[in-house]
Parts: C-alpha cells; structure tokens; sequence
C-alpha cells in the first residue's frame, strides 16, 4: 500500500511490478504477450473493478490491431495509469449485499439457485451457462444448494494484497 | 478458465464513486449526470418488487463483483501451480544428486553387512545381465489357501483381467507369486518387440492414447470405464509414467502388463522416464513395493528393473503420428533409435558405464587383473569376444551400424562422482578404460589411435568422439526426458535435468524427415489435461487428474480415428466424499503448495538469512520486499512470483519492508534435540526424503532398524558426498540420544521424525482450509 514516504518513483515502480506479475502468469510463451481474453483476468485480480465496457475500452487502447494478443509494453502503462488514478475501485461490502437483497424480493436471507440463474444470465452483463455453472459451485452452500449471500460477502472479499 | 466474455453491444463508460447508492453508480445505457438527478432510490422495505432498472443495477454489480473473484481465484490458482511445478522439478535436480551419490556410495563401498551384495548393487549394478533370463522361483511361492485374491493362471483370459480388475477395486493386493509370475511372462513378451511399435488405424477403430498415471488407479478406472476396456475394439497406447508418486503404482502396472499379455495386438506401452528402478527409488515405487511385499520385494523389484528397460520407447501410428513419453531433440534419430538395444538403458540417471559391466563382475575383474599384468596393448578385444559368445544375437544386431563403430572411442570410469553436470558436461574421463570393439573381434581399431595410460599401461583408445553406447543413451533420455519450449532451437534441460528443451522448428525438422504430421508426448502435467503447442504439432497428454493437490487439474486421453484427428476426452476424479467447492478446492491447493514451500524456506534457513542479513548490516531485521525476494529467488533457485506471494510468508514491518525472521516462525522439527546444530537440522530435512531411502535400501530385513555402525557410516559417505561439514561426534551424539534399543540398533523411522518439519499453525490452516479426506499424493 502506498505510503506516503515512498517517493513517486518508488511506488510507480511497486505497481510496474504487480502488472507485470500478474502478466507473466498467463505470459504462456514467455514473450511478453498474452491472449486478449485473458486480460480481463489479469485487470480484475489487479484489485481493479471495470465494467464490460470499461474492459472494452481498455482493450482497444492495448490490443496490437486485432491479433487477438497484448504485449506488455503497451498494457504495462496503460495499467500503471489505471492503478494509479484509482480508475475502478472496489466495491464496498455493504453496496454488494444492497445488491443482493434486491434480488432477494422476499427479504428470505438467502437465493435459490434458480433465481440466481435467472438474474445472472439474463440480467445484466449477461453470464455464460459455464461462468453461471462455476458461481453455484461456488456460492451454493454444498447441503441445502441455497447461496446465503449474506455470509458470502465476508467470506469472499477478497484479500487486497493477493 | 473460460475466456471473459462480454456483450457486443457497448455500453457507455461511467465512473464509479464508492459510497453512493447502488442506483447512482449503475450508468448502463445513460450518463452519470441523468442518473443522479433521477429517481430516488427505491430501497423502501416495503416495497416488495424492485424496478426492473434497479434489478438489472443490481444483477450487474453482482456480475462484476464474481467475475472479479473469480479472477482473483484463477490468479491464485496459476501462482499455485506454479508452486508445484517448480518445486516438483526442482525436485527432480536433486534426484541427480542422489543418483550420483549412489555411484559414489557403489564406487567406494565396502559391505557393510558382509553378507553377499547387497541391495544397492543390485538395483544399481545387477550381476545378470537382463537379457538372459533371471532366476525366477516363483513356482516355489506357495500361495496359502487363505489368500482370496486373484489366482492367475497363464496364458492369461479375461476372466484374470476382470478378476484383477474388481480385486483391485476392493483394495486387495496380488500375491507376490503372481506379480512374479506376471513380469516374467511380461519381461518374455517385450524381449521380442522393437523398440518402435508401429501401428495402423486400417485394422482398428480408433485408439487411444493416454498419459502419465503415476499410481493412480482411480484414474485409471475411469478412463476404462468412460472409454472401455482394452481390447480389439479399444485399443490402447499408455505412453509411461505409470508408477511413482502415486499409492497404487503396482496395481495400476499390473493391471497394464495384464492387458499387454492378453491383448498385445491391442495394448501399447511406451517407457516412461519413471520406468526407471533409481527414479522410483526416490519417488515411491520402491518404497510402495517393499511395503506391499515385504517377503519377496526385491526381487520383485529386479524384475521390475529389467520389464522397465525392455518396454518399447516409442509408438508410431499410420507412420504418421509417433508417440514418446518426454519429447526429441536435435539428436533425435528414429531409425537409430531403432537400431539400438534399448534395455542397455537401465536407468536415465545412471551414465552407461563400460559394457563390460554388463559381464559378470568377477568375471571382468579378472580379465583386467590379467590384462594389466600383461600391459596388452588390445585388452579389449579379448571381453569383447567373450561378450560376442556369451549373446550371440546381440552381435548380429551391432553388425548393422558398423559405420559408427570406427568412430567410437573412450568411455568414462564409472567412479568419478561428479553431480548434476554428470548429464552434459563433455566428458573428461578421469581413467580412461579401452572401449571393446563392438563387432568381430578381428575388426581393427581406426587408424588414428591415441596412447593413453591405463592403470598401469598403455592402451589403444580411438580418438574422442561420442562413444556409440553414449549416443544411444543419449537417444533415449532425450526421448523420455524431453519438454517443448517455445523459443527455436534445443538446448539441454537444465530445469529437469535430463533431455532437452525442443523448439518448434526441431519438431517441424524432425516431423518432416520422417514423413509425421504430429508428436503426441506426456510427461508434463496440465491444467486441463492436454495442451497443443508448436502450432498444433505437439500435443501434451497427461491422464493424472488432481496431481498436485485435489482440484488442481483435469486428466485427459485422445482417440484417433482413419482420419488421425485427434479428440480429446477430459476427466476428473474426485476422491472426497463430501463434495468441495471451487473456492474450498483452491484454496486447499493453495494451503498444500505454501506449505511444501516454506518447508523449503526452512531447509535453507541457513543460506537464506545469510543472504538476507548482507543487506541488513545494521541486523534491524527486515530488508525491503525487493530485496528478500532477490535472496529467496537466488537461494531456492525457484521461478516464482516472490512478491505476490510475499503476504503468505512473510509479514511486513511497520515501515513496509519485510521482518524476514517470520518467514521462519511457524515451523519447527518435529523432536527438539539438543545436539541438533541447526546446520545439521537443515541438512537432514532437504535431504530427507533421500536418506529415508538409504535406511530402506540398507535395512534389509524390513524391520525398520539399522545398526548404530551402518547408520554412521552411510552417514559419513552421504555428507562426504555432499560436501557437508558435519563432524562424526555430531552423528553420534546423534545417534545416541535416539531412543533405541539398547542392542545397538537404531528406529530410523524415529530418527527421520526428528526431521520432519511441523507446521505450528497446522490446525488453524485445517480449519481454514477445510480438511480434506482422501489421499495426498506428494
């Protein structure tokens, strides 16, 4: 975390660092490019929270002219301005479980699986029939097969140093 | 993980302000500026049905906020592959060091029992050469009338194979009579293949072709389940590695070779570079056999040692796919790969020594006794003719690459104990021993031959080149050890060490001078189970799901048809009841992976803080991250992303650099004992599992004792080997202060206790990560 008696050039040079590592792991072929379906990944667990759109727009500022790859001299600097003006901050806990208690109409504390699925793949920045598999192995609780949001949201947050 | 998916409608850039209401930050389709001068927010309590933008705001965020955790799990799960991959070949380096210390230990041995040889010249140095028949006596294992396993009768029907089959199921073992009985028919069978099988689709349906199982029997089940069992309908190709690592490695190759003797029009094996006796030393095998056969385990083994060395090294299919277990390299010839007698090759890690070991020692003694007495200036065309009479066949197959035996020349003495260079360093013999002439005895040396000192003579020697048998070793670890890279060339496996690293282009040359159009190897795991690299040319299959850790990976297997495209089948075998969720799953792998990292962190305790301490001359005890990750990096020789993994351990001083003495804090050996120096602890817990199979290899009788006199002298030779400073008081004040019975015996298992590192925060970690119930397999 930024301290403040950490000169300018020391924290830019703390955040290349994180860009690159988080590149180098999908950096297959060890040349310093990945897949442009992989960089949503790579954004996300940067800590970083864009929309679809947002992603978009990113990608179109990065992309070697539709290879369908990155390199990161391009990525790294775009990046490194993204971390640094805090373009996508992180959700707060209690805006999330706003969130869920709108799909939750019937206040019960938790989802069924079903209406889940049915605001994830059809609401929204619509999710695939595999990304909704994955959320309800992952969310559901294994006994009942219900997600309790409420508990979720403690357990997931995600650790900002990892 | 599947790729981000997003829709193709754009959707207008907004900016997000925490702590506002869920409606103002939600700007999908309009701008911020409308959407904060529009409606209240309707969280009323009352209000039971949303409206369908606050739905829609609301199914959003949550999209995001999963996608975004689901990144940051897939982030977590590829630094812990990582982990284990570095780890496991880091582990696979000092396997070289065993392997040389065994050479060592063999060159400078003297019977420590005085009873015979002992097991480690014979795993390492057999007396009968493999090619003749061993004495087998498994007629007389009697097979008391209380065993209720599998009773084979041979030739073998399917109702063996099924009865196999279901016994192992039930985890029954297979009586050791039988095992025998079965390698002996097994190692009959492969002395008539050729190293290369060749296979056509014309006659078959599809085959199918798998990859490394490592012991796992459940994922071998599976795949016969899903895919069939072995027979002219399905047949297979299992291209090695089936034992090591895992704790069924004997059912798993028993049930194979079982196949391979009922079907072998249908049933395929290539060697894997685990079918090697000092690799399954070091990774389970052997420990899995004696434990299993406590009676009859070495010789068991023995056999096991020579099926190794006979099993084919290659598979081609409709001569247009080949199949090897590890890869190629530059070198990679496939008719000389065909050409050579592919059981010399006993194990990968041991260099070939002179042939003439594969005479009877004493026999050799002799001969060179006599021949230096006589300072004969052709000694070895004398062993060469005995060798010639003794295995006729075996001069009839040399005949046939006469053209290389002018150019062959000096082998190496067996004694030197270099390390891991052993594989690549151009060979400097140290003594140099004439090599015999492989041919007729009266075929005459090149012309150009060099005088050197032998002994106490002179012999002839050809000029240096690489010695025939070196190329054919060569062939063969660079067939089993071999991984693609993506860069072009070849350049040795230093990461292994063994083979080499192929570029694309060594695949394109070598597909094209033999007519291929694809290379199917194994040897490295996948997340996925399979993995297509150099443009589609090379395809990685692995068949052992969950190797790492559960949940760490898919297994896989391809079926080819007429058609030679291949299709790939994906499996994963769970083994816990209870069923796990992703986030529990990776964060099991994780939990694994850490832990078997800071045990290495605190093998190296020693080094590390030496290292640490010169860029904290001051001794404040912490360092900045830069910095400690340098050290780690430079110490543990591991490629991995230091600082990510930073939080996990090591903790932060108040100023943001790192306390790097809590990198060591939450560990301990197991027993406190005060003549433990702490260089001593070290040594004994890198090198623990080695020196488990040392005790094993001397304690014959599998009692778990060995005597106070074989305990320090095994010592004495391995810190030799080493370089290790530890003085002999050390060891025996060691030695004594473990509770043994006063006979003058030692419990090894309680001795390697000691050095068993205990994780403090163990059961906080169990809670944490949810304990699993099945097997761990590392």
């Amino acid at each position: 975390m930024a301290d403040s008696t950490q000169s300018a050039e020391a924290i830019v040079s703390d955040v290349h660092k994180k860009i690159r590592a988080a590149f180098e792991a999908f950096d297959y072929e060890s040349n310093h490019t990945v897949d442009v379906r992989e960089i949503g990944t790579i954004i996300y667990s940067l800590g970083c929270f864009p929309t679809q759109a947002n992603l978009h727009d990113l990608i179109a500022e990065v992309e070697e002219d539709h290879t369908g790859y990155i390199h990161l001299d391009k990525f790294l600097p775009a990046m490194t301005k993204v971390l640094l003006d805090l373009k996508f901050p992180s959700i707060p806990e209690d805006l999330l479980l706003q969130a869920f208690e709108v799909l939750d109409k019937e206040k019960k504390g938790y989802l069924e699986p079903e209406e889940l699925t049915k605001y994830m793949t059809q609401e929204g920045e619509v999710f695939t029939q595999e990304e909704m598999d994955e959320m309800l192995t992952a969310l559901a609780d294994p006994e009942k097969n219900l997600v309790y949001y409420k508990d979720l949201i403690s357990q997931l947050t995600i650790d900002p140093d990892m | 993980m599947p790729p981000a998916r997003w829709d193709s409608t754009l959707k207008k850039r907004t900016d997000v302000t925490p702590g506002t209401s869920l409606l103002v930050i939600m700007g999908c389709g309009t701008s911020v500026a409308t959407e904060k001068q529009g409606r209240r927010v309707e969280t009323d309590d009352t209000v039971k049905t949303p409206s369908p933008a606050l739905t829609m705001k609301a199914a959003v965020l949550i999209q995001r906020w999963y996608r975004r955790y689901m990144a940051r799990l897939e982030m977590r799960r590829r630094y812990t592959w990582n982990i284990f991959q570095s780890i496991e070949y880091a582990g696979e380096q000092d396997q070289l060091q065993l392997s040389s210390f065994f050479s060592f230990m063999l060159d400078n041995f003297t019977q420590l029992n005085g009873n015979g040889p002992d097991l480690i010249s014979q795993l390492l140095d057999p007396v009968v050469d493999p090619w003749l028949d061993r004495e087998t006596c498994y007629n007389m294992i009697p097979v008391p009338e209380l065993y209720t396993g599998p009773r084979l009768s041979f030739p073998l029907s399917v109702s063996d194979t099924n009865a196999l089959l279901s016994a192992f199921k039930e985890q029954q073992t297979l009586h050791a009579r039988y095992v025998l009985q079965l390698l002996y028919e097994t190692k009959t069978l492969l002395k008539q293949m050729p190293n290369i099988t060749h296979l056509s689709t014309s006659y078959t349906n599809e085959i199918t072709i798998c990859g490394d199982l490592h012991g796992r029997l459940d994922d071998l089940l599976l795949i016969f389940y899903k895919n069939g069992l072995p027979s002219a309908e399905t047949p297979y190709v299992f291209n090695g590695d089936f034992v090591d690592r895992g704790k069924k490695s004997i059912e798993v190759v028993i049930l194979l070779f079982a196949y391979l003797l009922l079907y072998p029009d249908y049933m395929h094996l290539n060697r894997g570079n685990h079918e090697d006796h000092i690799m399954n030393l070091r990774y389970g095998f052997t420990k899995e056999v004696m434990q299993k056969y406590k009676a009859h385990g070495r010789e068991i083994l023995q056999l096991f040692q020579d099926v190794f060395s006979l099993l084919p090294v290659a598979t081609v299919i409709d001569g247009k796919i080949l199949i090897v277990h590890g890869g190629i390299s530059d070198q990679t010839d496939l008719d000389f790969l065909s050409s050579i007698e592919r059981h010399k090759v006993k194990s990968a890690l041991r260099f070939p020594r002179r042939s003439v070991e594969q005479l009877d020692i004493g026999q050799s003694c002799r001969q060179m006794k006599r021949l230096r007495s006589t300072a004969c200036s052709r000694p070895s065309s004398s062993r060469s003719h005995s060798k010639n009479q003794r295995t006729p066949h075996q001069r009839n197959r040399r005949c046939g690459h006469s053209r290389q035996d002018s150019a062959a020349s000096t082998s190496s003495s067996s004694s030197s104990s270099s390390s891991s260079s052993l594989l690549f360093s151009p060979r400097t013999p140290s003594c140099l021993s004439p090599r015999p002439c492989p041919s007729s005895p009266s075929m005459p040396y090149a012309i150009n031959d060099l005088q050197v000192p032998f002994l106490d003579s002179l012999s002839s020697v050809p000029p240096p080149s690489p010695p025939q048998h070196d190329r054919e070793w060569k062939q063969i670890v660079d067939i089993l050890w071999s991984d693609p890279k993506t860069q072009k060339g070849c350049s040795p496996n230093t990461f292994r060490g063994g083979g080499c690293y192929f570029g694309p282009d060594v695949t394109q040359r070598l597909l094209l001078q033999h007519g291929l159009q694809l290379l199917i190897r194994s040897h490295e795991c996948k997340q996925e189970g399979y993995e297509l690299c150099h443009g589609g040319q090379v395809i990685t299959i692995f068949s052992a799901s969950n190797y790492y850790e559960e949940g760490s990976n898919r297994g896989a297997y391809i079926k080819v048809g007429r058609e030679l495209v291949p299709r790939f089948y994906q499996y994963q075998v769970s083994r816990t009841t209870r069923k796990l969720t992703l986030t529990q799953r990776v964060r099991a792998a994780e939990g694994s992976a850490l832990k078997a990292l800071k045990e290495k962190l605190f093998s190296h305790r020693s080094e590390l803080l030496s290292g640490l301490q010169q860029y904290d001359p001051n001794n404040t005890g912490s360092v900045s991250v830069s910095e400690w990750a340098q050290v780690l990096e430079s110490v543990l020789r591991l490629d991995l992303p230091w600082r990510t993994l930073r939080p996990h351990l090591a903790r932060l001083a108040p100023d943001g650099s790192v306390d790097y003495q809590s990198c060591f804090e939450d560990m301990e050996s197991g027993i406190s004992l005060p003549q433990v120096t702490s260089n001593l602890a070290e040594t004994l817990f890198r090198y623990r599992t080695d020196i488990e199979i040392i005790f094993n290899i001397i304690d014959k009788d599998h009692s778990g004792l060995i005597s106070v006199e074989e305990f320090r002298h095994t010592w004495r030779l391995f810190s030799a080997h080493l370089g290790v400073d530890i003085n002999d008081r050390a060891i025996d004040d060691l030695a004594r202060s473990i509770d043994f019975n006063k006979d003058g015996s030692i419990d090894f298992t309680e001795f390697l206790e000691a050095f068993r590192v205990v994780h403090k925060l163990d059961n906080k970690d169990q809670q944490f990560n949810g304990k699993m119930d099945g097997e761990k397999y590392l």
